[in-house]
């Protein structure tokens, strides 16, 4: 059985090593960016923030001091076992965001949005967010926690049909250009699109799109993949890089992640996950023993599934 | 070794940053502070400006540079800080409390995030003689976090909470930043954005408009929306 503790401490380790380290496909990703950037603004821009990685690092300090909203994801194993169950877990994830906030520090950004008034430990109500999924045939928990800003870059709109991909490629145009002047999605950004399923569900796909898949990941289905190329290269020739200055820089990856929707409507929704994607994962086996990583392996085959059993 | 700022004009100031000083800057280049700073965003604007609270009477003699931020900080039960790192946040927002800001405290020059539009520097930096610099990336928090050398003092972490609280720092080569706005009110982000626009037109070519239109909302790409 999967104890207490070692959830809790679990969960402490990764807001630690999201706050505090740039995973190394993301770093990739910029850091082949910024060998093709011509604009040297936005160039310079790229260089700075590999060095404040390098400085987050050394000194263990976090990179972004607008350490997001903190939340988790969590996937449990069909046959995991987790001493007090899964109100236990949501707890020992609860706990540790407090601790965390202050061993670490994160910045208290969380707070009630009509009084403004701030526990001081990025815990109240509905927050953090904990979103599950299950895993079939296994026996542990991924505890997965991302910190993301949360003020700019996303967009949500409901085109039909009809609009087709030229709707999807004009809204998508639309976010990362508004966005993007004065650098205010923090781009070069792994983009998420979320297409179809009901609205809310719209806006998760594309949420967990940009935050739970990593750079150089693409879609299983071949033609989504292809969009998926397709508009990264859209994004990049935008002619905006880093900050909203003259460049290339602005799409690191983009991943689409789909969902059945209504008949009659198209919904898409875009992310930008920012210049600090920061983002880990622990596996607790149900032996106790932890293994860390930065690539979440969120959309799984049974997530994506389409039939109504499992396996088909 | 080849450094970040080779091709850039680079400054180190000290703070308070007198007259002089600030009219020889020019967009786009680079500035490192040394002295001291204080962070001031909604929370401080309106508790001072709205809420009528007076000011700490000694700002204006030790700081003019107003960071509009908040620290990834924690305050230990012994009163001690513990402070990790800077990161601004945008300061479009906080344009309609600048002017009755800079009379109140004194500020000269504000550090944020993506800077405010043209007119609103011709109309309220520009009689107070301020400037703006950018914070970089965005989210040079731990850069930020070495250039901390000490926090002088907090004021009113009990009533606005740490995020939105007055901290007071002192800083040594802190930076870097990019000077957006001049005493002329000009700015560099949207210098850079006019090149962007000149091709977005292009960019849209051949896609057709959703069957649906939104109230509203621009249709100019070339707009902002801040």
């Amino acid at each position: 059985m999967i104890t207490y503790i070692t959830l809790e401490q679990a969960a402490s380790n990764i807001m630690a090593n999201a706050a505090i380290d740039i995973p190394p496909d993301y770093r990739k990703g910029i850091e082949q960016m910024a060998t093709t950037e011509k604009g040297n603004l936005s160039c310079f821009v790229l260089k700075t923030m590999i060095d404040n990685w390098d400085a987050a690092a050394e000194d263990r300090r976090p990179m972004c001091a607008d350490t997001g909203l903190p939340r988790y994801y969590v996937k449990a194993g069909n046959n995991a076992q987790v001493e007090g169950g899964f109100i236990a877990l949501e707890k020992a994830l609860r706990n540790a965001t407090a601790q965390a906030t202050h061993d670490i520090p994160l910045r208290p950004n969380r707070v009630h949005p009509l009084w403004r008034t701030d526990n001081n430990n990025n815990v109240g109500i509905n927050a953090p967010e904990i979103d599950w999924s299950f895993e079939p045939d296994v026996s542990w928990v991924d505890i997965t926690t991302v910190h993301k800003g949360g003020l700019f870059g996303t967009d949500y709109r409901m085109l039909f049909p009809g609009d087709g991909i030229d709707g999807i490629k004009r809204f998508y145009l639309d976010t990362l250009i508004s966005f993007g002047k004065r650098g205010l999605a923090c781009q070069p950004a792994i983009v998420g699109v979320g297409l179809g399923g009901s609205k809310d569900t719209c806006m998760v796909l594309g949420k967990q799109a940009a935050c739970l898949r990593t750079v150089g990941d693409r879609n299983p289905d071949p033609k989504i993949a292809a969009l998926e190329l397709e508009l990264q290269t859209l994004g990049n020739n935008i002619g905006m890089g880093a900050m909203g200055f003259v460049g290339s820089s602005m799409v690191a990856d983009c991943h689409i992640e789909v969902g059945h929707t209504h008949t009659g409507g198209l919904p898409v929704s875009v992310h930008t996950f920012c210049l600090s994607s920061r983002r880990a994962t622990a596996r607790i086996h149900f032996d106790n023993t932890v293994e860390y990583r930065t690539d979440p392996q969120w959309f799984t085959p049974y997530i994506r599934r389409e039939t109504p059993s499992w396996p088909n | 070794m080849a450094k970040l700022t080779d091709g850039f004009e680079t400054v180190r100031l000290t703070i308070p940053i007198d007259a002089q000083e600030l009219a020889k800057l020019k967009i786009g280049t680079i500035v490192y502070l040394d002295g001291v700073i204080y962070t001031a965003r909604e929370g401080v604007y309106t508790w001072v400006i709205e809420n009528g609270h007076k000011i700490p009477t000694d700002l204006a003699a030790i700081s003019n540079v107003n960071f509009q931020c908040s620290p990834a900080a924690a305050i230990e039960a012994d009163g001690s800080y513990n402070v990790g790192g800077v990161t601004a946040t945008a300061s479009f927002r906080f344009a309609k409390w600048m002017k009755e800001w800079f009379r109140l405290s004194g500020a000269r020059v504000i550090i944020g995030k993506g800077g405010m539009s043209s007119e609103q520097y011709k109309e309220l930096f520009v009689p107070a003689g301020a400037i703006y610099l950018t914070t970089v990336g965005y989210g040079t928090g731990a850069l930020l976090g070495r250039g901390i050398q000490k926090v002088r003092q907090v004021h009113w972490a009990e009533e606005l909470g740490t995020a939105q609280a007055m901290w007071i720092f002192e800083v040594e080569n802190f930076g870097p930043f990019i000077v957006d706005s001049d005493l002329q009110g000009s700015s560099l982000f949207e210098a850079q954005g006019a090149l962007i626009n000149e091709q977005l037109a292009t960019l849209y070519e051949g896609l057709k408009s959703p069957s649906l239109s939104r109230y509203g909302e621009t249709d100019d790409r070339c707009d902002e929306l801040i």
